[in-house]
């Protein structure tokens, strides 16, 4: 193992120097950071229109912004946190940086069209944000038609090209990992030996790959409708509506789990290292991931149920959405089961896994509630639905995102952060989310619709306890920013393997080397193969 | 490998361990490429299922205004730029340059052909007045209640043609590439991947343009005469 | 993954050109049939032709025919998924209106 001091050693971050260096480089890891920073700046801007809204909902009047403003708001504030954060976040970060690390490869199989693909996030989220700055866009992040195709007067077609090119930069990610995974593991890295990490991006690389293309072919429609007239969708030329609904949904179901299974497989990692103990049930959590990308492209007309879609589809899409708690439920009882006896620790990445598996579970059951055709017609487009998918999507896709971002921050940077702190932080954060947004299930089935910013009075208590966690939640979000920042010079110098943990990537220096490792590894142990790594410990100790 | 890998070369990058590795990684990545050039030519179908399910009668009549003759030819001359695109495969395989070379200019050609024709074809939309979302747009033999369906079947028309359009004018600038390159002596029997998965892709653009003949063209033809 | 056979596979030219003769015919043929009234099996018929014309073309230009089965999954991934988009949407259009509910 490497012990030499990291100044001294080249690494990836000081094996070249100059901007110019970091722009036009083709090593995975640096492209991992510089999607890292753009991901960054588009989750606080994402951020700042969420503040926005909570200010305007403190008062059941809409006294602070006006109704086509507060249109805009809810609308960048998705735009921005869905294609510009969550949907690149785990993998074009993470997994950018450590599958190949992961299966022993020297980088991804196209390094070219990797650095090609964060291009294309920037120039997409240079759209948007042209749009956001010239005017904002009111349509939702949904862009029904016809609202989006002949009444808005917002930037429509700003918005929704900074999307397409921005959907080109998932695709090509999802392409490269799959390639990877297929061509690019080192000797002795069967299927079954891959961290399950390495699994949920392969699975979310299947939805990015079979789903983002179908989104990209909306857009078109929706923008020659638009700007050319064509009226695919305009009922006034006997098109439907509901048939963009349609084709939206195709892509944008699914990409709740390109933003979920990254984090399922993060969680894996972290269960795994901190209770030392292999992964109960490692194939059914493997496959689980695969089973979730296979199965949640049959559920997408459960967003239609109030649309005008046919009863009978409805039911079909209702009976199919069931099927998905299936594997999402194998993985939570194999996460408990592997915390059964084992020797828990509780750091940082545990907590937010924690924090994950019991946020994850309360979003995935009320969406049981959302999948069930009567229920749905009560709480459609209520705030209940709201609270929902934050729970997936802050609770469960964020929560991973910040689990891995510490449990992978010292092999990144060299650096330890703070426990303390950050441990601090973590708990802000749960008490933070669930202040927000536990109230607004209550409102939603109350009956307060989404979408509105004048609410009757009744609801203002809730709605103040809701703005009181967001402001919690921004200064959870907030810490980890500052003592982050702050290892980067004074954090306790890492070693190559902190948390004593298995994988590939812990057997390489921190930072890694530019091509990862000294010389390619070969691998002669499953996943996770904690018994035996003990084993050795007592043996050599 | 350690970090001073020897100098990569166009057969064999860094990141590879041998050439079969890296052109393996080049064809999946191609393949990988068409699915999502199936799905998103996959919505348009859709959007033309459920709409030729919906107005059966007047999308036979709008199908039949087309010029189907053209049409098959066209098709004709796609399928030949498909041949000689798999004959500059071939000549890749056998490392024959000038043969390369040549096929690779044969297929540009026809690929230029056919676009002049659809951009014939279009030009007639025009003035005929079978443009969508135009106030003058009229067709012939159709209730004037029916008129905005008529008019849902150009913009299917112009949509998928005009998208399949694009991948053929991105093709032609790829073709222009891969001639260059030609021309510099740069393909041999051990390298010629980039012809071989502009070939797939150039297939790829073929099938669909198989599909649309069929659907846009020959719709309903009897029904109508 | 990596097959051998792959590289060596080279066809000849006489093969092409056959399939590029069946490909002209088919073409023809398609064009001719349309005019004929075939009730609802002029579609079943052009569509048909059509996907056999598909087929020679991937198995012959494209090479399937030699590929190794991770590539032949892909393509059958690929078909499955449109298939499952198309079937999906269906269910919706091909059931509105049944119960006589308007809107549904
Ligand atoms: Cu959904």
């Amino acid at each position: 193992m490497i012990t030499a001091a990291p100044q001294e050693r080249e690494h990836y971050l000081n094996a070249s120097h100059g901007l110019k260096s970091w722009l036009l480089t083709k090593d995975h890891k640096r492209i991992g950071l510089l999607y890292l920073a753009t991901i960054t700046l588009f989750f606080f801007i994402g951020g700042a229109f969420a503040t926005l809204i909570r200010v305007e909902l403190l008062t059941p009047q809409g006294n602070l912004v006006s109704s086509e403003t507060y249109n805009k708001l809810f609308t960048m504030h998705a735009v921005s946190m869905i294609f510009f954060f969550l949907i690149p976040s785990i993998p074009a970060v993470l997994g950018n940086f450590f599958l190949p690390i992961m299966i022993g490869a020297r980088d991804l199989a196209f390094p070219r069209l990797n650095l090609l693909s964060w291009y294309l996030l920037v120039i997409g989220g240079a759209f948007s944000l042209f749009a956001m700055i010239a005017g904002g866009v009111d349509t939702g992040w949904t862009f029904y038609t016809p609202y989006s195709t002949t009444y808005s007067n917002s930037w429509v077609i700003a918005t929704a090209l900074g999307i397409f090119i921005a959907g080109f930069s998932s695709i090509l990610t999802g392409l490269n990992f799959i390639v990877t995974v297929h061509t690019m593991r080192a000797p002795g890295m069967t299927w079954f030996r891959m961290p399950l990490f390495v699994w949920a991006n392969y699975a979310t690389s299947l939805i990015q790959v079979l789903g983002t293309p179908v989104l990209a072919v909306t857009i078109v429609l929706l923008f020659l409708e638009r700007v050319f007239h064509l009226g695919i969708f305009d009922p006034a030329r006997g098109g439907d509506p509901v048939l963009f609904q349609h084709l939206f949904w195709f892509y944008s179901h699914p990409a709740v789990y390109i933003m979920v299974l990254p984090s399922m497989g993060v969680v894996s990692e972290i269960i795994s290292t901190f209770s030392r103990k292999a992964i109960f049930g490692y194939a059914f959590v493997a496959f689980s991931s695969v089973a979730i990308a296979v199965l949640g492209f049959l559920v997408w007309g459960h967003h239609m149920f109030v649309s005008g879609q046919s009863l009978y589809a409805g039911m079909v899409f209702s009976f199919l959405s069931y099927f998905v708690a299936i594997p999402s439920a194998i993985k939570v009882f194999n996460w408990t089961a592997t915390l059964y006896k084992g020797s828990i620790s509780f750091q940082t990445p545990m907590l937010y896994a924690f924090g994950f598996i019991g946020l994850f579970t309360v979003g995935g059951l009320t969406g049981l509630f959302l999948a069930a055709l009567g229920m749905d017609i009560h709480v459609t487009d209520t705030y209940f639905v709201v609270a929902h998918f934050h729970y997936i999507m802050v609770g469960g896709a964020l929560m991973g995102y910040l689990g891995g971002m510490h449990f992978w921050w010292p092999k990144i940077t060299g650096r330890m952060y703070p426990e303390g702190w950050a441990k601090l932080s973590a708990l802000v954060i749960f008490l933070g989310f669930n202040l927000t947004f536990f109230p607004q299930f209550i409102l939603g089935y109350l009956g307060m619709p989404r979408r509105y910013h004048v609410y009757p009075a009744e609801f203002q208590v809730l709605n103040v306890l809701s703005t009181a966690g967001a402001s919690v939640l921004a200064v959870g979000y907030v810490i980890p920013m500052i003592y982050f920042i702050w290892s980067l010079r004074y954090g306790k110098v890492a070693s190559a393997n902190p948390w004593g943990a298995t994988g590939l990537e812990w057997k390489t220096s921190s930072p890694p080397p530019v091509h990862n490792f000294e010389e390619t590894p070969v691998v002669t142990h499953e996943a996770y193969d904690y018994a035996s790594l003990m084993a050795e410990e007592v043996e050599v100790g | 490998m350690a970090d001073h890998a020897p100098a990569e070369t166009l057969a064999l990058r860094v990141q590879f361990d041998t050439e079969a590795q890296q052109k393996d990684a080049s064809t999946l990545g191609m393949w990988l490429f068409l699915i999502t050039e199936i799905m998103f030519f996959g919505g348009m179908f859709t959007v033309y299922t459920v709409y030729r399910s919906w107005y059966p009668d007047v999308f036979a009549i709008a199908s039949s205004s087309l010029n189907e003759i053209i049409g098959a030819l066209n098709t004709g001359v796609l399928l030949l730029s498909s041949f000689t695109m798999v004959m500059a495969v071939r000549a890749g395989q056998l490392g024959q340059r000038k043969a390369i070379l040549i096929f690779l200019i044969l297929t540009l050609l026809f690929g230029g052909i056919f676009l002049g024709v659809k951009g014939y074809e279009w030009n007639q939309k025009f003035e005929e007045h079978h443009i969508p979302g135009q106030a003058a747009f009229h067709l012939e033999g159709v209730a004037p209640s029916d008129q905005g369906h008529a008019q849902l079947f150009f913009s299917i028309y112009f949509a998928m043609t005009g998208l399949h359009a694009l991948h053929m004018v991105i093709g032609v600038g790829i073709l222009l590439t891969l001639i260059v390159q030609a021309r510099k002596g740069r393909f041999s029997a051990s390298y010629y991947t980039p012809i071989d998965v502009t070939g797939l892709y150039w297939h790829f653009v073929d099938v669909i343009w198989i599909f649309l003949f069929p659907l846009l063209y020959l719709i309903d033809r009897h029904l109508v005469k | 993954m990596s097959d051998p056979h792959e590289q060596t596979h080279i066809d000849s030219v006489g093969s092409y050109v056959k399939i590029l003769l069946a490909l002209l015919v088919a073409t023809g043929v398609t064009t001719a049939v349309a005019r004929l009234d075939l009730g609802a099996f002029n579609t079943v018929v052009a569509l048909s032709i059509a996907s056999v014309k598909m087929l020679l073309v991937a198995l012959f230009f494209m090479h399937i025919r030699h590929s190794n089965k991770l590539t032949k999954l892909v393509v059958a991934g690929g078909l499955l998924w449109l298939a499952i988009l198309l079937l999906l949407t269906m269910t919706d259009f091909a059931t509105r209106g049944i119960l006589g509910v308007p809107g549904k």
